[in-house]
């Protein structure tokens, strides 16, 4: 019978941990640092005062404390604990209610010695592997640390690389601004009706050679976006906007020397891409996020409908701004003189669109979006941006965008399905880097937008290790990365910490 | 589980259009779309044409038989009457000769029902009086019209074809071709023709009447005048609503009736689609036969009209005469058998979602539960478990070893369930899809091909488990070395057992497919009992016929008691969902199915936290303790909703692992004498009309009173404590209040009202552990609630938890608990039994006490010894501290 006199025994779990060599005797299941309020043969204060009681009701296998502290050995009281020593690998509390109940809990078996269960010692097997692969750990740490060292200087140098463009830019853009401007003036001057018409001519030639310098102002800009490229390692917005460099000119068709110039000034063929299509789209997308978020509830039709619809409408205010103007320009135009007429406003309108050219102003964003990310303390996950990580499963294919996005493909076939879009670091309080949360992905069927959790944890590799969906929707992916590795005490440390168990 | 998700493009659509949330009713029948019950509720009542005819009355030792007429087209029927033992009457009524044999339902009844001679005791040209035995009670049939009378002295206790309803649609040759009937896409070729049946009840006294699940509704039936009738028609309704009579998944079709003098049953022994109307007519103006006109002199007398309708079959009508709810339970128990007697760990804490999604993931939840220290003993796999809803197979990527995991889970002394559901993937590479269909097992079309139906693996068959042989099959497919990867902790569920058909004819099976030689017409509503029955079977004989199964079952039939758990199916994360779980489970319990559940937390949709909690403290006290959740709905293990919901929820679910030994005890009552676990208040406070139609409050056993919280914000609930010069005492405050009252009780969110009544026992196990196994050998302590004057009695029930040898070899121990003179003792209420128990008894609790001088126990050897106690003056509670005794033994306390 299990109420048959449970005594006080002495602790025979910790003779047999080798390393442990004092026996200590006191009641069963209490740790050390409490031995002192059982002293044999003496009454015995429950641990929160509420009663006193003969020291041979200690461990009688009846609760008489509220608070369980009378039966630290015996699973009598509800509320209780239970110590293993645990020799050789890490002591521990287990509830009283595991006591003999027939499953080994403590690695040292000494919660089952009435319940017929055979458990093995398991502590040193425990010890060593936990060691191990605490020493495993460190040495990752330890590399993964020197890893992040280096990504936190090389964060450093880009970000000011690309303050650095983003000034160029600014300011390149200001200069555009300010000849458009003078310009204007130019070709408000030039709609004068029938004045000095001749001196009218002159000047406007003189405009036009203004204007040839302002086109080799224009190539170095594009210069720019091309070295600006090349650091940034594929950058789709400058493609598109060399794209357009060709192909706007063609559509005016009036600055024809002009264009001709542009093309020679141009060095390279014209799509040198390093990204495929599509994911330009992404990243243009991404941009609009910002201002168009429930676009991204979900890709289904009506959505991608919807998309366009927005394009739409900032197409239709941009032509709203320019060129209504300049039909208005063109029906109060002068009709004999054509060809200075339609120069000046293909180049007006052509340094109006380089201006105002959303993949310019995308650029422009782009960078200043980028700078203000949240990379970390250190900026030390700066190196993730615009990089995607997959994962293949049996039926997916999964893809990590960091700060972008995270996205599901089935192997054989099918749509991609958007599982969230960069949402904001979600790691507890202290921790906040350790996890990362995309949300507003597509919807699903009477249930929330997908959304994935992104759990960050030290390796040497930037690599997805898994991904599964917990629940409904909600996506758990596990990924390491250098970024996250602390650094570590030293290896001696932890391994001295862990031996004196 | 299960939505229908063909159909769910549908819903959704539906839903879409309309906004709401809810249960398309255009997919299901009203009466006015089942055409037989449209024509049957056409008749008016008062215009029997049936004629008794006296001259072919032939009365033998068994039975009295006699031939009825129809007056306007002269086909003659065959009554019979039977006297059946412990005060039933059984009364059926076929064609005298029919074109074919018509189905009478086979394999509900336990036995051929013993019978007791019947008597004439006068006959004339309108009628005869024959004697019913005991108490005067004689049943009267009269000839012109057709009308049976049950009487007792000079009380009419229930009246047949009163109202002449009775219409019984003769078999007849194809004449118009005009047969088919079309609801929706489906054509129900009805090649018999027009079968149906009906008969009217007339219940004189009676204001209340119950039973006949399933539906979503309140305990006491309501009248369906003016609306539809209620209906019992096996159905997979999808996202169903409450507070209605259409269909759902099981139908019993069992009505009690009671009135505070009497207590009976109606069992009307039908499989077919059946409508059963109610009207209660206090007035009382149902014309009654010349001959009890003397008796009935008032015209005050309240009244309930009951009218059964059934589509094709015979009238085979059981009448239950009570007349305590006890004797009613009895004697359905002795036609239709009791209630499984469950493994102990199936009363515990079951966690299940569609789905768990693979090995780890189990391991996780195992595990999460272990961390947070809340016990649970099974832990359930739904259909994402299979290989492509293939069922008796793993899928090979998420359950590679089945057998790991179910050893993992055995280490911690727990248990698995996995869904096994009756539609077959048609799929020449399954195993068992090739077996069925080589040997003829499918269910066939009306064209004698095999049917085939959409459900979840797709195109699928569905086994006739009407034929013995595919039963018998199905049974040995649960073999440890026929179902791979199973191990003697995995037990079955079986879902979608109406059966769910997608694209079927109201999501079930058509009509005109067929069992053998009998359309699914006329068995429709038994198929479930079958499939259950067969898988119980199955985990029976795994085990060489030595342990105890555990089945659970969304489709049920009179009978399936005997084979295992139900479930209120789909329900929603709704309050009224929690709500409607009391009188669905308490309907079912007085029909014989007392391991009833709702899935905790609502199937459909996302329970608030709130919600949550008060489900879980619900279900705490409810039968079938199972928390489910549907496959789009956010994961809510207990632990999800932060430390103070995880505290909450980890005590309602230890109140329900302490109580298991009280639980064991009522389901062994259950088992060997058809007693409901859970039971309205009426069944034990029979004469308190204040009890007759509630629903929000039940009883476990006589002695627990539980009053689930089931409001939003509650701050209070106002219970009803029954029975004058009782008293109750607060389980967990030991707070003494008096019977007969309306109680306000103050609730927090940690409240669960519950009482143990005054003058009873109770024994718990208060070391809670990891799971049921796990506690086995542990210590009782005894509650005993003092009556007013000083009495309690209880019992207890202890055995190895899982095998039948408590009924083979009579291994068990049954004690009685009486306090009586300041003495509590513990006798053996089995002296042909026995067993040995580890467990003792560690603490005894005296509520309503007074202080003791001393406490002496006697043991069993003769040996006295002092007991130590503590006196609580203020609530008056009395603890003896560690008799020591054991549990299986003899002993006394004294108290002087």
């Amino acid at each position: 019978m299990s109420c048959a006199l449970l005594l006080l025994l002495m602790s025979l779990a910790l003779a047999m941990g080798t390393g442990a060599a004092v026996e200590i005797q006191r009641p069963r299941g209490v740790p050390l640092s409490k031995r002192q309020f059982y002293e044999e043969n003496k009454p015995f204060t429950c641990l929160d005062g509420s009663s006193t009681i003969p020291f041979d009701r200690v461990n009688d296998d009846y609760c008489d404390c509220r608070d369980g502290s009378d039966e630290p050995g015996t699973a009598a009281c509800p509320n209780g604990s239970f110590h293993c020593t645990n020799a050789g690998f890490r002591p521990a509390f287990i509830p009283s209610s595991r006591i003999n109940d027939g499953i080994c809990d403590c690695c040292d078996t000494t919660d089952e010695y009435n319940s017929g269960a055979t458990c093995q010692n398991t502590c040193r097997e425990m010890g060593r592997k936990e060691r191990e692969s605490l020493q495993i750990m460190a040495e990752i740490t330890k590399e993964g640390f020197l890893l992040k060292q280096q990504l936190i200087h090389e964060a450093k140098r880009g970000q000011e690389d690309k303050q650095g463009k983003l000034t160029e830019l600014q300011g390149s853009k200001k200069g555009l601004e300010e000849k458009v401007e003078a310009l204007r003036t130019v070709k408000e001057t030039a709609e004068d009706p029938e004045k000095e018409a001749k001196e009218r001519h002159l000047k406007a030639w003189e405009e036009q050679k203004e204007l040839l310098r302002m086109e080799k102002d224009k190539t170095r800009m594009a210069e720019a976006f091309l070295e600006l490229d090349d650091d940034a390692d594929g950058y789709v917005s400058v493609a598109e906007l060399q794209s357009h460099l060709e192909l706007d000119p063609d559509s005016d068709g009036s600055l024809s020397e002009t264009e001709t110039q542009v093309s020679q000034g141009q060095s390279e063929p014209p799509a040198p891409v390093e990204t495929p299509q599509e994911e330009s789209r992404d990243f243009v997308s991404d941009h609009d996020s910002d201002h168009y978020p429930e676009d991204y509830a979900g890709e289904e039709e009506e959505d991608v409908e919807d998309d366009e619809e927005d394009d739409h409408d900032e197409e239709e205010e941009e032509e709203k701004v320019t060129p209504e103007k300049r039909e208005d320009d063109e029906v109060s135009m002068p009709p004999y003189d054509t060809e200075t007429q339609s120069l000046i406003d293909g180049t007006y309108s052509h340094l109006q669109s380089l201006i105002c050219d959303p993949e310019c102003i995308s650029i422009c964003r782009n960078l200043e979006k980028e700078i203000g990310f949240d990379f970390g303390p250190s900026a030390e996950f700066a190196y993730l941006y615009s990089q995607c990580y997959e994962l293949s499963t049996s039926e997916y294919i999964y893809r990590l965008c960091p700060f972008n996005r995270v996205s599901q493909k089935p192997k054989f076939g099918g749509s991609e399905t958007n599982l969230g879009l960069w949402g904001q670091w979600a790691g507890p309080e202290g921790n906040l880097y350790s996890v990362m949360k995309y949300d507003h992905g597509q919807g699903c069927w009477q249930g929330p937008n997908r959304s994935t959790t992104v759990k960050l944890t030290c390796g040497k590799e930037t690599v997805v290790t898994s991904t599964s969906e917990p629940s409904r929707c909600e996506y758990l992916m596990e990924f390491t990365t250098p970024a996250v590795c602390q650094e570590p005490a030293s290896l001696d440390e932890v391994l001295h910490g862990h031996t004196e168990l | 589980m299960n939505s229908s998700n063909s159909i769910l493009g549908l819903l959704w659509l539906a839903g879409c259009l309309s906004g709401t949330w809810a249960v398309d009713r255009g997919n299901f029948k009203t009466c006015d779309q089942s055409a037989f019950c449209k024509r049957q509720r056409a008749l008016k009542p008062g215009q029997s044409p049936y004629r008794a005819l006296l001259e072919t009355l032939e009365l033998t030792n068994t039975k009295l038989t006699l031939q009825l007429i129809n007056d306007n087209n002269k086909v003659r029927l065959l009554l019979e009457l039977y006297r059946l033992q412990g005060n039933m009457t059984r009364v059926k009524i076929n064609e005298l000769k029919p074109l074919k044999p018509r189905f009478e339902v086979p394999d509900v009844l336990i036995n051929d029902p013993p019978t007791e001679p019947l008597s004439l005791l006068s006959r004339d040209e309108n009628g005869v009086v024959l004697s019913l035995g005991a108490d005067s009670q004689r049943l009267i049939v009269s000839a012109k019209p057709f009308r049976l009378d049950i009487m007792e002295g000079r009380e009419v206790l229930l009246s047949l074809n009163s109202r002449g309803l009775l219409a019984f649609e003769h078999l007849r040759i194809l004449e118009d071709g005009m047969w088919e009937e079309t609801f929706k896409s489906h054509t129900d070729s009805k090649p018999n023709g027009p079968s149906s049946i009906s008969l009217d009840f007339s219940l004189p006294g009676v204001e209340n009447v119950y039973g006949i699940p399933e539906h979503a509704d309140s305990l006491k039936l309501k009248a369906t005048d003016g609306g539809d009738p209620y209906r019992l028609f096996n159905l997979d309704v999808f996202q169903y609503e409450v507070f209605n009579p259409m269909a759902l998944y099981g139908a019993i079709p069992v009505m009690l009736s009671h009135s505070a003098q009497r207590t009976m049953g109606i069992f009307w022994l039908n499989a077919a689609e059946t409508w059963v109307d109610i009207s209660s007519n206090t007035a009382g103006k149902t014309v009654f036969g010349q001959m009890l006109d003397y008796v009935q002199g008032s015209s005050e007398t309240p009244q309930t009209d009951v009218r059964w309708i059934s589509e094709s079959g015979i009238i085979d009508v059981f009448i239950m005469l009570g007349p305590t709810p006890t004797d009613v339970f009895s004697q359905y128990a002795s036609l239709t058998g009791t209630q499984a007697f469950p493994p102990l760990s199936a009363l515990a804490y079951h966690q299940c979602r569609w789905n768990y999604n693979d090995q780890e993931d189990v391991a996780a939840v195992d595990q999460g539960f272990d961390d947070h220290d809340i016990p649970y003993d099974f832990i359930w796999l739904d259909i994402e478990h299979t290989d492509g809803k293939r069922y008796f197979t793993w899928d090979p990527h998420k359950f590679p070893q089945p057998k790991d995991m179910l050893q993992g889970l055995l280490d911690k002394r727990r248990k698995m369930v996995t869904i096994v559901d009756p539609h077959i993937k048609v799929d020449s590479s399954y195993k068992i899809h090739n077996e069925i269909r080589s040997k003829g097992f499918y269910v066939k079309s009306k064209d004698g091909g095999d049917y085939e139906g959409w459900c979840w693996p797709g195109n699928s068959g569905y086994p006739d488990f009407t034929n013995p042989e595919m039963r018998a099959w199905w049974a040995s497919m649960f073999a440890y070395d026929q179902y791979e990867g199973s191990m003697e902790n995995m037990y079955t569920w079986n879902d979608m057992n109406e059966p769910s058909v997608f694209n079927g004819p109201e999501v079930t099976m058509h009509k005109d497919a067929l069992h053998g030689n009998w359309e699914n017409r006329d068995l429709h509503n038994l198929y479930g009992l079958y499939v259950q029955r067969a898988t119980a079977e199955g985990l029976i004989e795994r085990s060489g016929g030595v342990e105890r199964p555990f089945v659970l079952a969304r489709a049920f039939f009179a009978g399936s008691q005997r084979y295992g758990a139900v479930w209120t199916g789909d329900n929603a994360a709704e309050w009224e969902h929690l709500k409607i779980s009391i009188p669905m489970c308490l309907s079912l319990s007085l029909v014989g199915v007392s391991f009833c559940g709702a899935d905790v937390g609502g199937f459909f949709k996302s329970p608030s936290t709130e919600l949550l909690v008060r489900w879980y403290q619900t279900g705490a006290y409810q039968p079938f303790f199972r928390a489910h959740a549907h496959l789009d709905t956010p994961r809510r293990e207990p632990w999800l909703f932060g430390p103070e919901n995880t505290a909450l929820i980890r005590e309602a679910v230890r109140q329900r692992y302490a109580l298991l030994p009280y639980w064991y005890q009522l389901f062994y009552h259950a088992h060997h004498s058809g007693q409901p676990v859970m039971r309205p208040l009426w069944v034990e406070y029979p004469q308190d009309t204040a009890t007759f139609s509630m629903d929000d409050q039940f009883l476990l056993g006589r002695d627990l009173l539980v009053h689930p919280v089931t409001e939003e914000g509650a701050r209070g609930v106002t219970a009803y404590l029954p029975g004058k010069g009782e008293v109750w005492f607060d389980v967990h405050t030991f707070q003494k209040h008096n019977g007969a009252q309306n109680l306000y009780i103050p609730v927090t969110i940690s409240s669960i009202p519950v009482f143990q009544r005054g003058g009873s026992i109770i024994p718990r196990k208060a070391r809670v552990r990891r799971s049921s196994s796990c506690m086995e050998h542990d210590p009782y302590t005894l509650f005993v609630a003092l009556s007013p004057k000083r009495f309690a009695q209880g019992e207890l029930y202890i055995d190895d938890g899982h095998t039948f040898n408590f009924d083979k070899q009579k291994q068990f121990i049954h004690r009685r608990f009486s306090f009586a003179n300041n003495a509590l003792s513990s006798r053996n209420l089995a002296p042909g039994s026995q067993f040995t128990t580890f467990s003792w008894v560690e603490k005894i609790v005296i509520l309503g006490a007074s202080k003791p001088s001393k406490a002496t126990l006697k043991t069993h050897d003769g040996k006295e010894s002092q007991l130590e106690f503590e006196f609580d003056a203020s609530m008056s509670v009395l603890t003896l501290r560690k008799p020591g005794v054991n549990a299986g033994l003899d002993w006394t306390v004294v108290l002087q």
